[in-house]
């Protein structure tokens, strides 16, 4: 079912040597390749659209989902649709991804629009990480959309990864909390050639005590183009802190939009952003420990992107 | 041996020499201080030597070989470690990554902790911490000496070390100049005002103008120094 090619992206979206343990679905070239289920965690796929639903009983503790998406056909333009449902106290890892290959001459295209439904006092991980690679003329477009509801006292960590291969991004990510919620982001993302890659982020603090941490960091290199654009509503007593923080090199353009919208007097929010090329004092510090200006350059990138 | 012939360093802009036609020569397994008044050209000279800045004119001579027009990796290839006046932060890089990267190799986390040890740090609160601002002044010195000691290169550049830390934190740090002859196997350039590093010197160098005002054998030349502009016994030495 899934070949070679596919293998490959598999290990670069969800660090997948072989079938995970726990519950998966893997979808390769817009059809289901392989799924298991476990006794806490079902998988349905959706029978009005493209997509499944993932539903995560409560209580379940130390489970994990991997849902990897991959395209080695040129040409495929999808839209997938996945819901997660996770119960009450549930504390689960899922692992998502999309991995495109393209050889060919038409443009591929994957846009994950992901709802998450997380309950009370339930902890979830998620990471998703974007990854692209052949030398064909058609472009790699990925363009995923999250949504978060969080029930009082859930707490969400989520890690978005794109750091090569992808031609077009337009990242929107949404998120709505209840008391005691919290909604933690650490993006990394890294741009050359001329890709371009924007990232919306909506953050509404509707609950007491709710609060949210967005940290971006990114690498813009050739003539790659970057938007991060931040908003934090906070309606209540709550904390919000935003924090966008990129090297830009060549001819690159970044752009950081930053937007708070306190509707109380006890909402503290924070903006921090920063848009600057590798400081000159860093490469020559690394240069005197005997590395070149190139190996320095890359020491310092990976480590920013770590 | 490091020879400086008739070096010359000029700003761009208003021609003024920073460094006037200045000639030293430093030999093998010596530790030399270099001192003088501030805006003097010590630190410049450290860089030149380096080769963090060119010179304008003059030539640099390391181990009978011309590296005058050589850039910083390749001067570090041969052999030359600095450890800067003001620490570099890095977003991401661990102490045990720095280290890593100054002995060229993989060493092991116990090998690290064994560098940071020799700088007086308790190895194992900073082997896997950033080198970023949660770092104070003193502790990025110290691990900004122990990159130097990593390198284990034949010669050794320390600018300042006393520069933006405490007197606290100098306490500590003047028994790793102390000890340092233990660690390093070569030739220890230091840039210092303290007497307490010049007391520990085979060579004193005075830079004054941009010019060697005087050089000698420390008892020769630390007499002359004590009182003048140019050493400050600093509250350490009272507090001892």
């Amino acid at each position: 079912m899934i070949d070679e090619i596919q293998k490959q992206l598999i290990e670069e979206v969800a660090d997948l040597h072989t079938m995970p343990e726990g519950a998966y679905n893997i979808r390769a070239n817009s059809k289901m390749a392989a799924r298991n289920t476990t006794a806490n965690i079902d998988i349905i796929s959706k029978e009005d659209k493209s997509g499944i639903d993932i539903h995560i009983k409560p209580g379940t503790k130390n489970e994990s989902v991997h849902i990897p998406v991959v395209l080695s056909e040129s040409g495929i333009k999808e839209t997938v649709y996945n819901d997660f449902y996770i119960g009450d106290d549930a504390d689960v890892t899922i692992v998502a991804g999309c991995g495109i290959h393209n050889c060919g001459n038409q443009d591929s295209e994957h846009d994950g629009i992901h709802r998450f439904f997380v309950g009370k006092n339930a902890k979830i991980r998620y990471v998703e990480k974007h990854y692209g690679e052949g030398d064909g003329k058609g472009k790699r477009i990925l363009n995923p959309v999250t949504e978060v509801y969080q029930e009082e006292g859930s707490y969400v960590d989520m890690e978005m990864v794109q750091i090569k291969g992808v031609d077009s991004t337009v990242r929107v990510t949404k998120a709505v909390l209840k008391d005691k919620a919290t909604f933690i982001v650490h993006e990394r993302l890294m741009t050359h050639g001329e890709q371009k890659a924007t990232s919306e982020y909506s953050v509404e603090l509707n609950g007491e005590e709710s609060s949210t941490d967005i940290i971006s960091r990114s690498v813009a290199k050739n003539d790659s183009e970057q938007i991060f654009d931040a908003a934090i509503i906070g309606n209540t007593i709550c904390n919000g802190h935003a924090e966008c923080d990129a090297i830009i090199m060549d001819n690159a353009h970044v752009v950081a939009i930053p937007k708070l919208d306190a509707n109380s007097v006890d909402a503290a929010l924070i903006h921090e952003a920063a848009i600057g090329k590798i400081a000159g004092d860093q490469l020559i510090k690394l240069m005197s420990l005997g590395l070149t200006r190139e190996e320095a350059e890359e020491q310092i990138i990976s480590g920013f992107l770590k | 041996m490091l020879e400086i012939k008739n070096v010359t360093f000029e700003v761009d802009d208003e021609k003024r020499k920073i460094i006037d036609d200045l000639s030293l020569t430093i030999d093998d397994g010596k530790f030399v201080v270099i001192t003088g008044p501030n805006g003097g050209g010590k630190s410049t000279l450290a860089k030149l030597i380096m080769g963090v800045n060119d010179i304008t004119s003059g030539k640099l001579i390391f181990d009978g070989e011309d590296i005058t027009d050589c850039n910083i990796t390749e001067r570090a290839n041969k052999g030359i470690s600095f450890a800067f006046q003001q620490p570099v932060h890095f977003k991401g890089i661990k102490v045990v990554d720095l280290l890593r990267l100054a002995a060229g190799e993989k060493i092991s986390v116990a090998k690290a902790c064994e560098y940071l040890s020799k700088v007086g740090l308790c190895a194992k609160d900073y082997v896997n911490r950033e080198v970023n601002a949660s770092l104070s002044g003193g502790e990025l010195k110290r691990i900004e000496i122990a990159t130097v000691l990593a390198r284990g290169t034949k010669f050794a550049i320390f600018d300042e070390p006393e520069a933006g830390i405490d007197l606290w934190s100098f306490q500590n740090l003047i028994r790793v100049f102390e000890n340092i002859r233990e660690s390093i196997n070569g030739t220890i350039l230091i840039i210092s005002h303290q007497e307490r590093i010049l007391n520990i010197a085979d060579e004193i160098v005075v830079i004054e103008n941009g010019k060697v005002k005087t050089k000698g054998p420390k008892d020769e030349i630390l007499p002359t120094l004590l009182g003048t502009s140019a050493v400050d016994i600093g509250a350490c030495s009272k507090l001892m």
